[in-house]
């Protein structure tokens, strides 16, 4: 068993353990965007840093692959930590806006708004299509091509190989291709920038049925709660 | 154009044993007779060293010194090191791309030229610096850069040649 | 001499191939060498050689015609040496083929119109003797009218340990390696040191990583050894990327064998018997001469299973870079000898501990590893005697940009930048002033002018908010911009950022926008307080090395030159004028004569006149290509 300390509680585990791994089965809970159980960890994303070490020579550390050793001194959500997922998050969104589970990670780390011009970009690399498709898969039809601002995911000379075999696992595992709601037009980057709490959808048509799992605004301050409720229901019969 | 015979392809691959170590020479080998990796070459490789060919694929696609598309005959490196960027590299290279018809980098329509940056050549005392095939033009003036790509036009002079740098 | 070289399997054996070696290095009849690295080539050095080699063949003279490495004046090249026995040596530098026939013709005279400097002797550091060229026949151990290297201020201050052979020996000459003390410290690692003897000195001469961090050697060795698994391997990075940075080309053409010796040393201390020369694709040259070097040193059996007798085994393959700055991260330097993309791995685990094939790993760079047999020979305590009380030895900088002397130099640690810049460098020509001086290469940060008085060592550099980085030592003057030096930088890491995370892939990209934007006069101050966030979620997130200092660029440049951003947010000027969109050319009315030099080069066409008229300039066809500017003799182009 391996000792170490996560936000000051002492806290065990299993020799080979990451600190991710560590802090979900103490119910800590870290973002993460790339990491997907079953895969391996991969530490593109960056969302799960988390502070290793104590100062002055702390540093952030991604907590999916790195590896819980004895003695580790954890913090998951120092102003470091906080500071460093918010501006992230930021860029997350300014990069694929159109992504409901990043403007979900958005809204419950506090980003309140996004200052960059939006790129709508489909792919934020994540890689999880690819590891999906090697390792669960075994087929390894698709992976990363060129370097930088010009690597994306392909298939071997924009071919389909002959390795795939039409699974759509890919689909399913991608974090940006579920799209968040539209209420209307999306003219800002930012779904909760806002905060306006009455839930869009209903300024923009009269009736409407909302098939999406609640986003992290909609909880906060849509039809969930039970005053907002209270009020749609009685200016749905007020017509 | 290739010139190399499929056959001799082979015999060169057979010099290299199936690890997957030797991926890197290998291409490096081919991109050097072929100017560039022809996608049947790439598919022998990757069942060659068994690397799954989106690895292959991945490869060719990381590392600046591989094309998958065939390059221009002469190959026009203008230095953007920070010693010729601050002696005015930057308009070097507008002036290539310009008088090569590229726009910015690439091949040229002619298939004459293919322009690329370098970062440092190692001449930085004479910067501006560019090369063409083997010659290396330091010193460079806006003014020079016709003369000295109309000395490569149509074949009339082949990588190699020596000239005098100081005019 | 083939037969010398096979088998040296004694220091009998040794010294017999450095005797003939010296034969070479100090013939007895005049010997003329031609610098023949890649920046003697770019300036003309093999049609001077070609030229050297036709006089002495058609007029039959007795003389012997060599190359060399980097004799050390970069910016005098093409450089030629005239050895004549029992004189000083002669350079000449900036030579054309034209004038081959003179200075050969003059022998044994000098001609002192073209000639640069003399030297009288040579010092090396790895025997600590001293060579006297003149054997103190009193011939004379000047030449009139010509300063002796000791006086030059370019070459005072120089301590050459690394660069001890660079511009002496003939580097495909393994004889006069030897000659010069080559492979003498193998010997006397092998057979009088224990492993971890050899270990112990370079802990104890303080010797640090030359290749950019400045990890302590010793330690990373130390850490090696103390690995489990096996094999060992030892690896030479020369993957030296940044730009305007050179050393490491001018070690593995001017001295290839002291980068071999000292990794056999290396590996000998950690108990490794195989090394990886992992060189850039873009140093044919410096590949040509590691490749010919490694193939004498194994004729010789100073590679192989049975090393000068010691029992020792160990072999050397040369790997070749495929054009990725990336791959000079340890890492990413092992996933590329891997066959794989060089995308970098996270550390821990650091590759002394996992490195190439999962095994423990010595990743040193060039100088690093050409410092080794130094300290073998003459011992940690009088290494540790150079430098600072942190920065132990010496470092190799390519002293470039907006200075008079640029040139490969090899000076204390210790030493000034101001010092550096003016002493060594000779000063900003042109009648300009230095406004800075970069460092580390797209990793380090812009040293201003008024703080040009900080030493050149490890700690003092960071302080400053830049690295020491690999070398490269850039000097700007008052006509750089700084907020095109930042977008300089970024452009080049968003170019070789590998792209696997999304700080450095997203980060750069973001940063390059916004510095773009103030460059072109679009920018607000909200810019540079969203340039900081940026810069430091890049530098707190990221991967590895490239993207943690990737912000420093940026960094830097806002720290010292903030006004200088401010200047074209608020005024949309640039005041170095530089940046493109803030600047206009016009035509001098008074000055123009009308010769329309300037018209054939006008990339827009934006410029007309009748001959002996004043031209004029129509600022909406201007590209802003300058060439105008370049070509006209009467200085009647104004930028505003």
């Amino acid at each position: 068993m391996i000792h170490l300390t996560i936000n000051g509680s002492p806290v065990q585990v299993d020799e080979g353990s990451t600190v991710l791994e560590a802090a979900r089965l103490y119910g800590i809970p870290i973002p993460t965007l790339c990491h997907a159980d079953g895969l391996t960890p991969y530490g593109a994303c960056r969302l799960c840093v988390v502070e290793v070490g104590t100062a002055p020579k702390s540093r952030l550390a991604t907590s999916c692959n790195t590896r819980a050793t004895e003695g580790l001194v954890v913090r998951t959500n120092s102003a470091r930590v906080e500071r460093a997922r918010r501006l992230l998050l930021e860029l997350y969104v300014a990069t694929s806006p159109q992504s409901k589970r990043i403007q979900d990670l958005a809204s419950a780390h506090g980003v309140r708004e996004c200052r960059y011009e939006a790129k709508h970009e489909t792919c934020i690399q994540c890689g999880l299509c690819v590891r999906m498709c090697a390792e669960q898969m075994i087929a390894g039809a698709i992976g990363f091509a060129g370097r930088g601002t010009t690597r994306k995911v392909a298939r071997p000379f924009d071919q389909t190989s002959e390795t795939c075999r039409q699974c759509g696992a890919c689909l399913y595992i991608c974090p940006t291709c579920e799209l968040r709601c539209q209420a209307g037009t999306a003219d800002t980057a930012l779904c909760n920038g806002c905060l306006n709490f009455s839930p869009p959808c209903f300024n923009s048509y009269d009736d409407a049925m909302c098939f999406l799992d609640p986003c992290h605004a909609c909880e906060l301050a849509g039809p969930f709660r039970a005053d907002a409720r209270t009020k749609i229901r009685a200016t749905a019969t007020a017509r | 154009m290739p010139t190399l015979e499929t056959a001799t392809i082979d015999e060169a691959l057979e010099q290299y044993d199936e690890r997957r170590a030797n991926l890197i020479p290998i291409l490096q080998d081919i991109q050097a007779a072929y100017s560039y990796l022809p996608e049947d070459l790439l598919r022998r490789v990757s069942r060659k060293l068994h690397v799954p060919l989106s690895d292959v694929y991945q490869v060719a696609t990381f590392y600046r010194c591989f094309s998958l598309k065939p390059r221009g005959k002469h190959v026009v490196q203008v230095c953007l090191g920070t010693a010729c960027h601050v002696r005015g590299g930057p308009r070097i290279l507008e002036r290539v791309s310009t008088e090569t018809g590229t726009v910015g980098l690439g091949t040229s329509p002619d298939m004459e030229f293919v322009v690329e940056t370098v970062r440092c050549l190692g001449c930085c005392g004479l910067a501006p610096v560019m090369r063409v095939d083997r010659d290396v033009y330091p010193s460079l003036e806006q003014s020079k850069v016709k003369v000295v790509l109309n000395r490569y036009r149509g074949g009339r002079k082949r990588g190699g040649g020596k000239e005098p740098a100081h005019g | 001499m083939a037969e010398l070289l096979h088998h040296i399997t004694d220091l009998e054996e040794l010294e017999r191939v450095a005797t003939h070696g010296r034969g070479s290095l100090y013939p007895d009849r005049v010997k003329i060498v031609v610098g023949t690295a890649t920046c003697g080539r770019a300036a003309g050095a093999e049609d001077v050689l070609e030229k050297v080699r036709e006089i002495v063949e058609t007029k039959k003279l007795p003389y012997i015609v060599a190359e060399t490495g980097c004799i050390g004046w970069c910016s005098q090249e093409p450089l030629l040496d005239i050895w004549v026995p029992g004189r000083p040596r002669v350079t000449y530098g900036r030579v054309k083929p034209k004038q081959v026939a003179d200075i050969l013709a003059a022998l044994p005279e000098a001609v002192p119109k073209l000639a640069l400097a003399v030297m009288t002797g040579d010092d090396n550091p790895l025997t600590g003797k001293h060579a006297d060229y003149c054997n103190g026949n009193g011939h004379g151990s000047k030449v009139d009218g010509v300063p002796s290297y000791a006086e030059l201020p370019l070459f005072r201050r120089q301590m050459r340990i690394v660069m001890r052979n660079c511009g002496i020996v003939d580097p495909a000459s393994l004889e006069e390696y030897a000659a010069r003390g080559g492979y003498h410290a193998l010997w006397k690692a092998l057979w009088t040191q224990k492993p971890e003897d050899v270990v112990r000195e370079v802990t104890a001469s303080g010797l640090r990583g030359r290749g950019g961090a400045g990890f302590p050697t010793g330690r990373k060795w130390q850490a090696v050894r103390d690995a489990k698994g096996s094999p060992k391997y030892v690896i030479c990075n020369a993957d030296e990327g940044d730009p305007g940075a050179y050393m490491d080309r001018g070690v593995l053409e001017g001295d290839p064998h002291s980068v071999i010796e000292g990794m056999i040393i290396g590996g000998y201390a950690l108990g490794a018997h195989h090394g990886v020369i992992y060189v850039r694709d873009e140093y044919p040259l410096a590949v040509a001469r590691v490749l010919a070097a490694i193939r004498q040193a194994t004729r010789a059996d100073l590679l192989g299973d049975n090393i000068l007798g010691s029992g020792f085994g160990f072999d050397i393959e040369v790997a070749k870079g495929a054009g990725a700055f990336v791959c000079g991260e340890e890492t990413a330097l092992i996933a590329s000898i891997e066959g794989r993309v060089g995308e970098p791995h996270p550390r821990p685990p650091y590759p002394a501990e996992k490195g190439l094939w999962g095994k423990p790993t010595c990743i040193n760079n060039v100088e690093t590893w050409a410092t080794v047999p130094v300290i073998v020979s003459r011992g940690s305590e009088w290494f540790s005697r150079i430098g600072t009380e942190k920065s132990k030895g010496t470092k190799v900088f390519s002293l470039v940009g907006n200075v008079a002397n640029t040139a490969l130099i090899e000076v204390p640690m210790g030493i000034t930048l101001r010092q550096v810049v003016d002493e060594v460098g000779g000063g900003v020509p042109g009648g300009r002033t230095v406004k800075a001086v970069q460092t580390g290469g797209p990793s380090g940060g812009c040293i201003p002018a008024e703080n040009l008085d900080l030493p050149v060592d490890y700690e003092s550099l960071n302080a400053a908010g830049s690295i020491m980085g690999s070398g490269g030592m850039i000097v700007m003057d008052d006509h750089t911009c700084m907020v095109d030096i930042a977008k300089y930088f970024l452009g080049f890491l968003e170019d070789e950022s590998c792209g696997k995370c999304f700080s450095c892939r997203v980060g750069t990209q973001r940063m390059k926008e916004i510095v773009t934007r103030i460059a072109q006069g679009r920018g607000t101050e909200d810019d540079l307080d969203l340039l900081e966030d940026v810069a430091w979620m890049v530098q707190e997130t990221s991967l590895c090395g490239l993207g943690t200092s990737a912000p420093n660029p940026v960094l830097s440049t806002l720290r010292y030159f903030r006004n200088e951003y401010l200047a074209h947010i608020r005024d949309h000027k640039c005041p170095a004028k530089v940046c493109k969109e803030l600047i206009t050319y016009t035509i001098d009315a008074v000055v123009c004569n009308g010769c329309g030099a300037c018209v054939p080069l006008c990339s827009g066409g934006a410029i007309t006149g009748t001959k002996r008229m004043l031209h004029t300039l129509d600022q909406a066809k201007c590209t802003k290509c300058g060439s105008c500017l370049e070509t006209c003799k009467f200085d009647a182009i104004l930028v505003n």
